[in-house]
């Protein structure tokens, strides 16, 4: 007779015989992964969201010229300007138009002040390389040389507070899903203990028989692999309908700052990989499990 | 007869459970390749224990057993699978796996042994034909009646042609004539090289068969009322 591989064959299905569902842990398991999708995509939208930050405002300063008198505040404005262009390291200087000044004091001044009314600083938004980023004081030694009534503003300064608020958050996600993680892993030492208890006469046969641990624990892999499968796509996609659910209301809200925080593509494609991971920590945690309860049996 | 023809061979062999008195003690004897042995006793003298060691579910407390020239109470664990593929085992209590039926309970043994599924159909088939089972083959245990569960128990543990059969009152759940027939099946598979070791409380079986030698356990040591025991196992090393 021919020999064949390391299984029990067709009637390896039939040897534990419990449904698939028959236990609480394929939803306890998609209740996890519920969660764990939820949290990774908590953690991936902040880590994008502050990307975003970081590359669009990160490294901008603001130069204000806060002078009174009409003529020598357009004459220090250029003069900054000027300056600034001549400094490496700046990669872009640009004047805040007048209308753009407007809109932005319109909240509280409301419309139709004219500049000769209220006189309105003159602001320069300049974008700096991070190297230059870091030594900001030679920045601003060089824009007040040009023009001594000007004021930087380091918008790192005002962001510092959001971005570590944002690495917080970042932070609590990952701890969230590392705590799934456990807690999956628990739950799946929890099933394969009771599968054991439930199944014990059937395993002491077969080992008798001469099957070995691995033999026993394959059966016991496959069953959980296919419960956990079960469980991992149930959370996934019901995670996924509430992602979908919150898109769309941040949409609606028009917020650039939580629009900030989309999801990029490859973020999607690491919540996809989550049910694969899943299955594989079952399998794994369980075989571990398994064999080492047969380690104690002769 | 030395070592060299010994399938068994104990040696001062003692078993303990817990930390209660030795259920089985001073146990020395040696069981010839090839022979066929019946192992008798009151109820309480120890049987099911020595069986338990011939079929590797427990070791000694005590003492040396070798098994297939092999010492097999020092033997690495991860060794034992390939030791129990070699031996039959009909249980007291069946042990048929529930969830299966006659023809994949009977097939186990060969499905553990790794055999192919195509290369199953024929011997299990035949076994179920040799043990009256033939039109029982997808009935599961449940359906199966006492006698019937009794040799599907058996069909199993001979399907794989074991070195060494192992068999706890194999005819207590079956009529005299179903006793007898099964009992002829271990003498043909005897016959076939098998060593094959019986244990009941039926000492009428032991005339049955010509060639039987008689253990006989009492109070966990073994008599020898028949000179079954005139062999006693010599060291190897020696």
């Amino acid at each position: 007779m021919k020999l064949g591989t390391d299984h029990f064959g067709a009637a390896g299905k039939r040897l534990l015989p419990e449904g698939r569902l028959s236990g609480p842990m394929p939803w306890v398991i998609a209740i996890m992964m519920f969660l764990t999708v939820l949290a990774a995509a908590f953690g991936l939208g902040l880590r994008s969201a502050a990307a975003n930050l970081d590359a669009s405002v990160g490294h901008r300063i603001t130069v204000q010229i806060v002078e009174a008198n009409p003529d020598a505040r357009e004459r220090q404005a250029r003069a900054a300007v000027a300056a600034l262009q001549r400094l490496p390291g700046v990669v872009s200087a640009r004047r805040v138009s007048d209308e753009d000044l407007a809109e932005l004091i319109e909240p509280w001044l409301g419309s139709g002040v004219a500049q000769a009314d209220v006189p309105i600083p003159a602001m320069i938004d300049a974008d700096l390389t991070p190297e230059l980023h870091a030594e900001i004081a030679s920045v601003s030694s060089a824009v007040a040389a040009a023009a001594p009534s000007a004021r930087v503003d380091d918008n790192a300064q005002w962001l510092a507070p959001l971005a570590q608020l944002v690495g917080a958050l970042k932070w609590l996600s990952i701890a969230l899903v590392v705590l799934m993680v456990g807690a999956t892993a628990a739950t799946v030492v929890l099933a394969a203990r009771a599968a054991l208890d439930t199944h014990r006469s059937t395993i002491e046969v077969l080992h008798l028989m001469g099957a070995t641990d691995v033999q026993v624990a394959r059966l016991f892999q496959r069953r959980i692999a296919l419960d956990a499968l079960f469980g991992s796509l149930v959370g996934l996609v019901a995670a996924f309908g509430v992602l979908l659910l919150i898109g769309r209301r941040v949409r609606e809200l028009g917020s650039e700052l939580l629009g900030s925080a989309q999801l990029p593509d490859h973020a999607w494609v690491i919540l996809l990989a989550l049910p694969v991971a899943g299955v594989l920590l079952a399998m794994l945690v369980a075989r571990l499990t398994i064999l080492r309860a047969l380690a104690r049996l002769l | 007869m030395n070592s060299a023809g010994s399938i068994v061979q104990f040696e001062n062999v003692g078993l303990r459970y817990g930390t209660g008195s030795e259920t089985l003690s001073d146990l020395s004897f040696s069981l010839r390749s090839g022979g066929f042995y019946f192992l008798t006793g009151p109820s309480g003298a120890g049987k099911t224990s020595l069986l338990k060691l011939l079929y590797l579910a427990q070791r000694p407390s005590r003492g040396l057993i070798r098994l297939f020239g092999e010492d097999i109470v020092t033997m690495p664990r991860k060794r034992l699978p390939g030791f129990r593929r070699r031996i039959g085992v009909v249980f007291q209590d069946f042990r048929l796996v529930p969830h299966l039926s006659a023809f994949d309970n009977i097939a186990l043994p060969l499905r553990v042994a790794g055999v192919e599924e195509r290369d199953l159909q024929t011997p299990v088939s035949e076994m179920l034909q040799w043990v009256g089972l033939a039109d029982r083959s997808s009935a599961r245990p449940a359906t199966l009646s006492g006698g019937e569960q009794q040799r599907v128990a058996i069909a199993r543990a001979v399907i794989a042609r074991p070195e060494l059969l192992v068999a706890d009152e194999p005819t207590g759940n079956v009529d005299p004539d179903m006793a007898l027939r099964l009992l002829h099946l271990f003498d043909a598979l005897n016959k076939l090289g098998t060593t094959v070791v019986v244990a009941t409380h039926d000492v009428h079986l032991f005339a049955r068969v010509q060639r039987a030698e008689m253990l006989r356990l009492d109070r966990g040591q073994l008599s020898d009322p028949t000179g079954a025991l005139r062999n006693p196992p010599r060291r190897i090393d020696a």
